[in-house]
């Protein structure tokens, strides 16, 4: 067994074996580092201002050519510390040269008058870092999304996407480092289980271990990406217990594509999932891209998203709407069940102690199944939803023969509309169809009204989605949607 | 970490002012290495510091009980009101703002006690353990709970003119309407922090983000009980400020303070996210209810209009923010016949604040409102009847409360902007557009701004300088104005460098601080550059009619025939570098630092009636909004802005600009996304930014354009420069009525009721009234 966290800074092997498990990433870094440059705007994963970025190696086992470094922005405020073992760290300090001249990103920042109070700054520099390592040219929809999780208070944003047309892409220090760095990456490279040195924080390296690990610890936290279960700590200061942390989970963070079907491992972040699943699904990309921020989709994983059971979860109506079946295991046991049945009421899912999510299964498309997803929230990025609907129909000469109509945001979990389900099965999908199954759901579901919509906006909503969807199929030519980016004058048709 | 200072070399151009000049900050704040006060060194045995909050909005406490708290790990020590030596109050204007509430609570979240322990999570766990019991009292939360009970925080004012009533009634067109918008957290990104660190026999040096400095040191002095001179309060920057560290920052400053006196220890108190949006005022939400007769033009004849705003509970700035609403319930308009009375409730709320506008964009709001409905109501475009009754012309140049307007350019800004971007072209394809389209509908709409510039309490206009000049000819820099992102450090050293001929590299920008400048106003009311401009340049000039003096005697010349510039001083044959003149002046015992002072010359305002000049001048702009809706879901998209914006002739055009994108995207944020939720019970629901939402990079559109016109200021300020900080925030009522005007495009007509904040759900229920109205 390991019993430090080990990982790459400023190309040494950092070894860490004292701190609490549940000491953040922030804090250990402006407490304990003394390194100050990292700031807290909100200590909730939603402003950006900790962004710090993970250097994680990818590419072909044991063939050194294939090998690179994939950098990418998290928020460093609700990601504990055992997150960053076997990663590479990098934070804003770090990109300045030792003779203190600026990384290229921080030139173009000053040079297009990036900042104001810069408080936001360094949170915005490391985004535009990641970027810089993933994007060769970015254009305005990818930047607006790389920067969707910053915010900025001073600017207005516009010179900061100046910045970030103008920051080029020449080689810098990261890129010409890169041998040295993948071979310390490799050498910390871990198999066994992490164990704290109190004996109350674990970190497997793979399911087998995990799977052993809940069976003894049957109450313990599982923290896969940390984007939940980091406020619990970092708002509710909550006493975790014990706790199982599986982001380091090798074997469960596959993607597969067979059998007509997407297998997803659970700790496979919402980032890896959605590149094979916007594929696919166009719509779920367009739900992907404004499920959180970059840097919470870096962190969180689609297991956790089910797992947490919230009935405002993105993710949830539309892979449910997709006929999606969730795998658990207990022990050496697994068994699979549709992913509707899994939430059996407010927050309470179907997960036996000891039990843990493994995959989702995602059925591939067909030409006899319609698919859509919406989300309607008060902010169009990086917001949580107020009614997320996810919406399935299988047709055959024409006719209905199975409806799925999944909602988020309508009830105490996510749920179907059975009535309304019921309003379209045998019938043509047509606008009499579709309003009537539009008016079932107001026997399918009381909403609440709360801080993000009321009950009523909630319910004429979720209708008048599924009216649009239906306009959509007859009118494929008209524009129903709010663009997500706003090209010129007279861009929104 | 990289020991170096961040390089980034620029060229310095000379003459400095009117340039384009980045932030002096900027390589420090990409760097991570500018510091704020949460990022200083930290003391030895630093304390740190969290405060227990009230769960009742209304209620007498019956008991509290703290043991919990002073024996949880790590507490060093806990306060209370009685462990106040001083004054138990931090209120700027009236005292009626407890440090900690004593027997009586009035709002969710008021700060009853302090822990000081040795981590920070330590105190804050702790302060969640006090056992506080509580009688509840009838809670008065909304403007509507206010109006039924009668409660004023400060007695109604009023300002008339004309009949307006008696017009009214003989009005060829009346129309009666009434709107309520919102309020707004100011979510500056570096929440409310101070770190107070003790000094020998009773003093104290306080390092605290906020854009009052002298205030905060005079009520940390009152609570301390000691005289204002026991107390430095220093700040560098601030991760911005919007008006909500004016006054708010005075109370975590006052409890680091005591913590520290009563301990001995340094003290730190930094909030949380969420407690600083539960504990801090945030913008005054309002009602509006006007009477307005007019005639076939959509020229105001006579208006009746109630402003109604939510102060909280107490008075705070309050009694300001609303004369400014109705200093500006004019905005562009002239108002022949006019009343306009203003309600300013007290309730069981945090104590609403200042905040970039402080008050004008409500007024503004309601004006727009106004002639917006007229517009629809006479089936005209609303750009119309903005001009139908825009200020100008001798008799239609005076503003209800009795101020010439003498400085109108708001209609060459309109003519100039619907020219320029195209605005009635766009309209008439938005017309085809949305005629063709059954989802989604746009909307444009132009609206100008006129903002008054000068503090509308007239004593506060004056501020003070401090420059010092080293031997060897490096000048070091003191004002009494606050850095909070606005460039306000960069301007005014541009103004010294061009005063002493010499790059703005040997001008070297300090810390704000009350010991080098006594007695100054709050960096606010858009004025830090004009102020600190002026004394800045007051002071500079005093060092520099030493030097000349000195000089012209050595040359036998007068000295008025000296120019200073280039890092040189020069008359006809005579030269000499600028450090070498101050090496000389030195050896013969010139001195070399002098203080500046500045007092805003002709503003005189009656304080009851508000009749007079409380503005030297005013800062105009213009906006042209485009927005598409979705009438089935109220989504909004902005997607197209353009500016045109009043900077007079500009001290720094790029920073100006980022002035006017900034206030615009801030203004949109309070138009249409950014909602303030309180529940029944008085607690803020929306207090985080998960729930809270300010607009993000996504919502700026790629077409934001924004020309500044550059025209001289009539008055005679630094260097024919105008405000810049608040007044392109108004800019944004423009995306607003642009929303309006894609409601108004899917059904019905006459005007839209609309309320702000614009969000999905508003827009939605807009849209469903007016598709019931016309039996869609
Ligand atoms: C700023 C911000 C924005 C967000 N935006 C969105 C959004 O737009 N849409 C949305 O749906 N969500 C959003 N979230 C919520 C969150 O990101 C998701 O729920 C996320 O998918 C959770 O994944 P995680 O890996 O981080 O889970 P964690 O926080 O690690 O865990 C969540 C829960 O699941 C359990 N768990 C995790 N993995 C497993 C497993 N394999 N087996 C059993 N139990 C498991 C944990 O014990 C815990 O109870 C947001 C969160 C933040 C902080
Ligand atoms: S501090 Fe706001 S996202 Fe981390
Ligand atoms: S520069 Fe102030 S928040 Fe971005």
């Amino acid at each position: 067994m390991a019993d430090c966290v080990r990982f790459v800074h400023r190309g040494q092997v950092v070894t860490l074996s004292d701190v609490p498990p549940t000491r953040t990433v922030l804090d250990y870094l402006r407490e304990d580092r003394g390194r100050r440059g990292t700031k807290e705007g909100c200590n909730e994963g939603d402003c950006g201002a900790c962004t710090i970025v993970l250097g994680t190696r990818v590419g072909v086992l044991g063939v050194t050519e294939a090998e690179s470094i994939q950098y990418r922005a998290v928020n460093a405020c609700i990601l504990f510390v055992t997150a960053l073992d076997g990663k590479e760290l990098v934070t804003v300090e770090d990109l300045a040269g030792p003779d203190g001249t600026l990384h290229p990103i921080q030139q173009a920042m000053v040079d297009h008058h990036g900042s104001q109070c810069g408080f936001c700054t360094p949170g915005f520099v490391m985004s535009l870092f990641a970027l810089y390592h993933t994007e060769a040219d970015p254009d305005r929809p990818r930047i607006d999304a790389a920067l969707a999780g910053n915010l900025c208070r001073c600017t207005g944003y516009r010179p900061i996407v100046d910045a970030a047309r103008a920051m080029g892409r020449a080689p810098d220090t990261y890129t010409a480092q890169m041998t040295e760095t993948l071979a310390l990456l490799r050498s910390i490279e871990r198999h066994e289980t992490l164990s704290h040195p109190g004996g109350t924080a674990f970190a497997p390296a793979t399911s087998d271990q995990l799977a052993d690990l809940l069976l003894a610890h049957p109450d313990a936290t599982i923290v896969a990406g940390g984007t939940d279960v980091g406020l619990w700590v970092t708002k509710q200061m909550r006493d975790l217990g014990t706790i199982i942390h599986i982001g380091g989970i090798s074997d469960l963070a596959g993607i597969t594509h067979t059998n007509g079907q997407i297998n997803i491992g659970a700790t496979a972040t919402v980032t890896d999932a959605a590149e094979i699943l916007s594929r696919l699904y166009p719509d779920l990309g367009e739900l992907f891209r404004r499920y959180g921020s970059e840097q919470v989709r870096n962190s969180a994983t689609l297991g956790g998203n089910i797992a947490n059971g919230s009935p405002i979860g993105d993710s949830m109506p539309a892979l449910i709407a997709l006929g999606s079946t969730l795998v658990l295991r207990r022990g050496g046991v697994t068994r699979e069940m549709p992913l509707q049945d899994f939430f059996l009421s407010y927050r309470k899912t179907a997960l036996q102690p000891g039990e843990f999510v493994a995959a989702i299964r995602v059925p591939e498309p067909s030409a006899d199944r319609l698919f859509a997803c919406y989300k309607i929230s008060k902010r169009f990025d990086q917001d949580i939803s107020a009614v997320m609907a996810g919406f399935g129909l299988t047709l055959k000469d024409g006719i209905v023969t199975e409806a799925r109509l999944a909602f988020g945001g309508m009830a105490g979990t996510p749920k179907r509309a059975s009535r309304a389900e019921a309003a379209l099965i045998g019938r043509p999908f047509d606008a009499t169809s579709a309003k009537e199954a539009a008016a079932a759901l107001a026997q399918d579901f009381q909403p609440l009204t709360d801080m993000r919509a009321s009950a009523d906006y909630r319910l004429v909503t979720a209708g008048n989605l599924i009216l649009k969807w239906q306009m959509e199929q007859a009118l494929p030519a008209t524009a129903t949607r709010v663009p997500a980016f706003a090209r010129a004058i007279g861009g929104a048709a | 970490m990289s020991a170096r200072p961040p390089r980034s070399p620029a060229p310095i151009p000379f003459p400095a002012t009117h340039q384009n000049i980045r932030h002096d900050s900027a390589p420090l704040h990409v760097a991570g290495t500018a510091r704020y006060v949460d990022d200083m060194p930290e003391p030895p045995g630093l304390l740190h510091v969290a405060l227990g909050q009230s769960a009742k909005a209304h209620a007498r406490i019956l008991s509290m009980d703290l043991s919990a708290v002073r024996t949880y790990p790590g507490v060093v020590a806990v306060l209370t009101a009685a462990d106040i030596p001083g004054m138990n109050d931090v209120g700027p204007v009236v005292a009626d703002d407890p440090i900690f509430a004593e027997s009586l609570v009035e709002y969710v979240g008021q700060s009853l006690f302090a822990v000081a322990a040795t981590t920070r999570i330590a105190a804050r766990a702790a302060a969640r353990l006090a056992k506080v019991t509580y009688e509840e009292l009838p809670a008065i939360i909304s403007i509507a709970d206010a109006r039924a009970t009668d409660s004023h925080i400060l007695p109604p004012k009023r300002v008339e003119r004309g009949d307006p009533l008696g017009t009214l009634s003989t009005s060829p067109h009346r129309l009666s309407g009434n709107l309520a918008m919102g309020g707004q957290d100011h979510f500056y990104l570096e929440g409310q922090i101070s770190m107070a660190i003790p000094g020998e026999d009773g003093d104290m040096h306080v390092l605290c983000s906020t854009q009052h400095p002298s205030e905060v040191q005079h009520l940390v002095a009152r609570a301390l009980g000691r005289p204002d001179n026991h107390v430095v309060v220093e700040v560098r920057r601030m991760g911005g400020g919007f008006g909500g560290k004016e006054t708010q920052a005075s109370l975590f400053a006052a409890v680091a303070a005591l913590v520290a006196d009563r301990t001995g220890r340094p003290a730190k108190l930094r909030l949380d996210r969420d407690d600083d949006m539960v504990m801090t005022g945030k913008r005054h939400d309002f009602e509006v209810a006007y009477d307005v007769g007019f005639d076939d033009q959509g020229r105001i004849l006579a208006l009746d209009i109630i402003l109604e705003s939510r102060c909280g509970m107490s008075t705070d700035l309050s009694g300001a923010i609303n004369d400014r609403a109705i200093f500006h319930a004019d905005n562009c308009y002239y108002l022949a016949n006019v009343r306009i009375t203003s309600y300013r409730y007290k309730t069981h709320t945090v104590s609403n604040t200042a905040f970039r506008g402080f008050g004008g964009p409500q007024g503004m709001l309601a004006i727009e409102g106004v002639v917006d409905d007229i517009a629809h109501h006479l089936g005209l475009d609303p750009l119309s009847v903005r001009r139908a009754n825009l200020y100008g012309g001798p008799d239609r140049n005076l503003t209800p409360y009795g101020m010439k307007v003498e400085d109108f350019i708001a209609d060459g800004l309109l003519d100039r902007l619907e020219s320029t971007s195209s605005y009635q072209a766009r309209r008439t394809a938005i017309a085809a557009f949305n005629a063709a389209s059954p989802v989604l509908k746009r909307g444009i709409a132009l609206t100008p701004v006129k903002f008054g510039i000068s503090f509308t309490t007239s004593f506060l206009n004056q501020a003070g300088a401090l420059i010092q000049v080293y031997s060897d000819g490096s000048v070091l820099l003191n004002h009494g104005g606050t850095e909070m992102g606005q460039g306000l450090y960069t301007k005014v050293a541009q103004v010294v460098a061009d005063v002493f001929g010499i790059g703005l590299d040997r001008v070297r920008i300090t810390a704000t601080r009350t010991d080098k400048v006594p007695n100054t106003s709050a960096t606010a009311a858009s004025a830090g550059a004009d102020l600190n401009g002026m004394a800045s340049f007051n002071a500079a000039r005093t060092i520099r009619d030493r030097l000349s003096a000195f000089i012209a005697a050595r040359w036998g010349i007068e000295p008025s025939a000296l120019r200073f510039a280039n890092g040189k001083v020069m008359a006809s044959d005579n030269i000499i570098s600028f450090d070498d003149l101050v090496r000389q002046a030195y050896l013969a015992r010139v001195s070399l630092s002098a203080t500046g002072f500045y007092a805003t010359p002709k503003i005189d305002v009656d304080k009851e009636t508000l009749i007079g000049r409380p503005f030297y001048y005013f800062a105009y702009g213009a906006a042209v909004s485009e927005v598409v809706i979705d009438t089935l879901t109220g989504e909004t998209k902005l997607l197209a802005v353009d500016i045109l914006h009043d900077c007079g002739t500009s001290l720094n055009p790029v920073l100006d600009r980022g002035q006017v994108e900034g206030a615009y995207v801030q203004g949109m944020g309070w138009l249409t996304m950014e909602e303030l939720v309180f529940d029944a019970a008085g607690r803020l629901r929306t207090h985080a930014p998960s729930t809270y939402k300010i607009p993000g990079c996504g919502d700026i559109p790629d077409h934001f354009k924004v020309d500044l016109v550059n025209q001289p200021n009539q008055e005679e300020t630094i260097h024919r420069s105008k405000a810049v900080g608040e007044p392109p925030f108004m800019l944004a009522i423009s995306a607003y009525h642009a929303i309006k005007a894609a409601v108004a495009a899917s059904g019905g007509n006459g005007p839209v009721k609309l309320d702000a904040p614009a969000t999905p759900e508003r827009v939605l229920m807009a849209v469903r009234a007016r598709q019931a109205g016309a039996g869609a």
